[in-house]
């Protein structure tokens, strides 16, 4: 009973760092479709893009973690202005499905440019800071499961605020609930999307520096996997609501870790994507969806 | 009308092809009664290059060092180079090439098995010997339909699944181990032949699988997967996966503080290994290899010396291989006392207790050759040469 319960609090452990990097590129998604009606897809490229931006910072320019994470969120900021600028603002007034599909378009633009100019052969991340781990009893935790987790939440809470609290959160809640009416208040309807993108993309290469820390490794197609999984603890948590993401990032990483950990590691893909089917199935607009949602 | 010249030219060539499969092959006359000619079917260019490249440097050296006394009494070996541009359609092109047009009494190469295959047709239909140094693919000797053996092909490394055979005897003798968990990659036939043959001797030797657990290519989180394998409690895990997840897998074993020793195959064989898993987490693994340049037998010495002299780096596994295809052909022909390709092959089959610098070679019914792995240890990021295991 002791192991069971040991091994349930580990894998409860490892699904919780896992979740919250799901979590963090599952809010850009989110934020994204609670503004312009699109499920980004080029939004895991984005978190690829971050994870290289923070692996040239910490190779060529030198840096530390810190300087690293927000240079590859301004880099990241930056390339979701320019790609919502040039691929999405044209097609703004055009069918849901054919942006959509410009969407899947600018994310193979993104994985095979990569691909072009730093070659399919994945790279190494450079060991920023040494992995300490921490024995509690029974269960394992490294310093870099804990840097993840924590610096999740600050982004999340930083979020939070900004969305609730400042002058363009409140545009941008206001463009989510109708964009018409907010234009008729004088409220520049582009730059709040601009905002967004900027906001959404920095989360997700906050996410890929993350991840090329704790696992070390960084490819041009890395995103594809995670950018799906993201999508889906959107879906579960209620697409466009903000909270819904990061409950659904974390039920995500959760689950994959307990099914990983108690049934097979093969059947963690499939247990991912029943969710969404169930989800769409039983509940269509998520945990926190309700009738009159509140979205950004 | 170019067209028609080639469509021409190509019938010419199957009629060559058909004349010589009816066995009326013509007149086989060598120009230069004191040459031998030997065809090297290798990847000189292409995505492979560095294959073909390290193993006719190899050759090279064998004949050069045969030609001072010469074979079946003072004829010359003289290879032939044909390009396989690292792809198959090509090597068929060379093969055809090699075989009508040179002449040559046997071939060594390609190093592909996807390019051994698809030659193999040829030279089988020719009865001329084809002898690979690097093609595992178990198919590349034995016709997968009729599970008859090609009686032309022969390879001088072992096949894929013998390296699970010897690291379940290596961990089972000489590490005493007891307890083993294995960890594949679903994803890969390579990786389930091996972990199915170090089960089955692992069992056979007495030892047991306490799990068995698999991933996915290009995963990268296998911290559920271990603490799972972790609550089993195994004394050992055998990963014969690919380096890029195995780096993965052991820097994350040693996370969640499971520390016992790992192993795998020839997939880990790779210089980014270390950077992935770390230098201090890939203490206490091994890997099976074909090849070690760093084997203390004394042919192998003499081997790397010479190699290092004639080329200023360390031979690879490819020229090692390529070295003892040439002195197996050499041998081959030498106990033939013919050039006549039928008769080599017969010959080489025959071959028994053969001393290379890959280590010791008799050829089974199905033209593989039982021979020694090497089990290659890490030490602080670095291989080394840990020992030489007999099947």
């Amino acid at each position: 009973m002791d192991t069971f319960f040991g091994q349930l609090c580990q894998q409860l452990i490892n699904g919780i760092s896992l979740g919250s990097i799901y979590a963090l590129i599952a809010l850009g998604y989110t934020m994204i479709y609670g503004i312009i009606k699109l499920i980004n897809f080029a939004h895991g490229d984005i978190y690829m893009l971050g994870a290289y931006l923070g692996f040239f910072a910490t190779t060529a320019l030198g840096l530390s973690f810190f300087p690293a994470i927000i240079f590859a969120m301004v880099g990241a900021a930056l390339a979701g202005i320019i790609i919502e600028r040039v691929a999405y603002r044209p097609m703004r007034n055009a069918p849901r499905i054919a942006i959509l599909i410009t969407a899947i378009g600018v994310s193979f633009f993104l994985e095979y440019t990569m691909i072009l100019f730093v070659s399919p052969q994945p790279r190494t991340f450079p060991s920023i800071f040494a992995a300490t781990v921490y024995n509690m009893g029974p269960l394992v935790m490294n310093s870099q499961q804990l840097v993840i987790l924590i610096s999740a939440i600050i982004l999340m809470t930083v979020l939070t605020y900004i969305v609730n609290k400042t002058k363009a959160g409140k545009a941008m809640r206001a463009v989510s609930f109708d964009a018409d009416a907010a234009r008729l208040m004088g409220i520049d309807i582009d730059r709040v999307i601009s905002t967004t993108f900027a906001l959404g993309s920095a989360l997700a290469a906050a996410g890929g520096v993350l991840v090329g820390v704790y696992y070390n490794s960084i490819d041009p197609l890395m995103g594809m996997m995670p950018g799906l999984k993201a999508f889906v603890a959107a879906v579960l948590g209620g697409i466009g609501i903000i909270p819904g993401a990061m409950i659904g990032g974390i039920i995500l990483g959760v689950v994959e870790a307990l099914v990983s950990g108690f049934i097979s590691s093969t059947f963690r893909d499939a247990a991912a994507f029943a969710i969404l089917i169930l989800i769409l199935l039983y509940k269509p607009t998520g945990l926190l969806g309700k009738n009159v949602r509140e979205k950004v | 009308m170019k067209k028609s010249l080639k469509a021409l030219a190509l019938l010419a060539a199957g009629a060559c092809v058909m004349g010589a499969l009816s066995g009326c092959g013509g007149s086989k006359k060598s120009e230069n009664a004191d040459v031998i000619k030997v065809g090297g079917l290798l990847e000189m260019t292409g995505g492979s290059a560095s294959f073909g490249i390290s193993s006719k440097n190899a050759i090279d050296l064998v004949f050069k060092e045969i030609n001072t006394k010469g074979v079946l009494g003072g004829k010359k070996l003289e290879l032939v180079v044909a390009d396989t541009k690292s792809e198959a359609s090509e090597a068929t092109n060379g093969m055809q090439k090699l075989l009508s047009q040179d002449k040559v009494v046997a071939v060594i190469g390609p190093n592909q098995s996807s390019a051994v295959i698809a030659s193999g047709a040829i030279n089988n239909g020719m009865k001329v010997l084809d002898i690979t140094p690097m093609g595992t693919n178990p198919d590349v000797t034995v016709d997968p339909k009729t599970g008859k053996t090609r009686e032309h092909s022969f390879r001088a490394c072992f096949i894929d699944p013998f390296q699970g055979t010897v690291m379940a005897n290596y961990v089972y003798k000489d590490l005493g181990i007891r307890k083993a968990a294995i960890y594949i990659d679903n994803t890969s036939d390579y990786a389930k032949g091996l972990a199915a043959f170090f089960k089955e001797n692992f069992v056979k030797n007495g030892g047991s699988v306490v799990a068995e657990e698999a991933y996915l290519q290009k995963d990268t989180d296998f911290k559920s997967t271990l603490t799972k394998i972790k609550a089993a409690d195994p004394d050992f895990i055998y990963i014969p996966g690919y380096y890029q997840e195995v780096g993965l897998i052991v820097k994350q074993a040693r996370e969640i503080g499971l520390n016992v020793p790992m192993a795998g195959g020839d997939g880990w064989d790779s210089s980014k290994l270390p950077e992935i898993a770390g230098k201090a987490a890939l203490n206490n693994t091994f890997f099976t290899n074909l090849y070690s340049p760093d084997d203390t037998s004394e042919l192998n010495k003499k081997f790397v010396a010479e190699y290092q002299k004639a080329y200023n780096t360390k031979p690879d596994v490819f020229a090692a291989l390529a070295y003892d295809c040439a002195l197996l052909v050499a041998k081959a022909i030498e106990d033939a006392q013919s050039t006549e390709p039928a008769k080599i092959s017969a010959a080489m089959a025959k071959i028994k207790g053969f001393k290379g610098v890959s280590g010791e070679v008799t050829f089974n019914e199905q033209h593989n050759p039982i021979k020694s792995a090497v089990i290659i240890e890490h030490k602080d990021g670095v291989q080394t040469f840990k020992s030489k295991v007999n099947p």
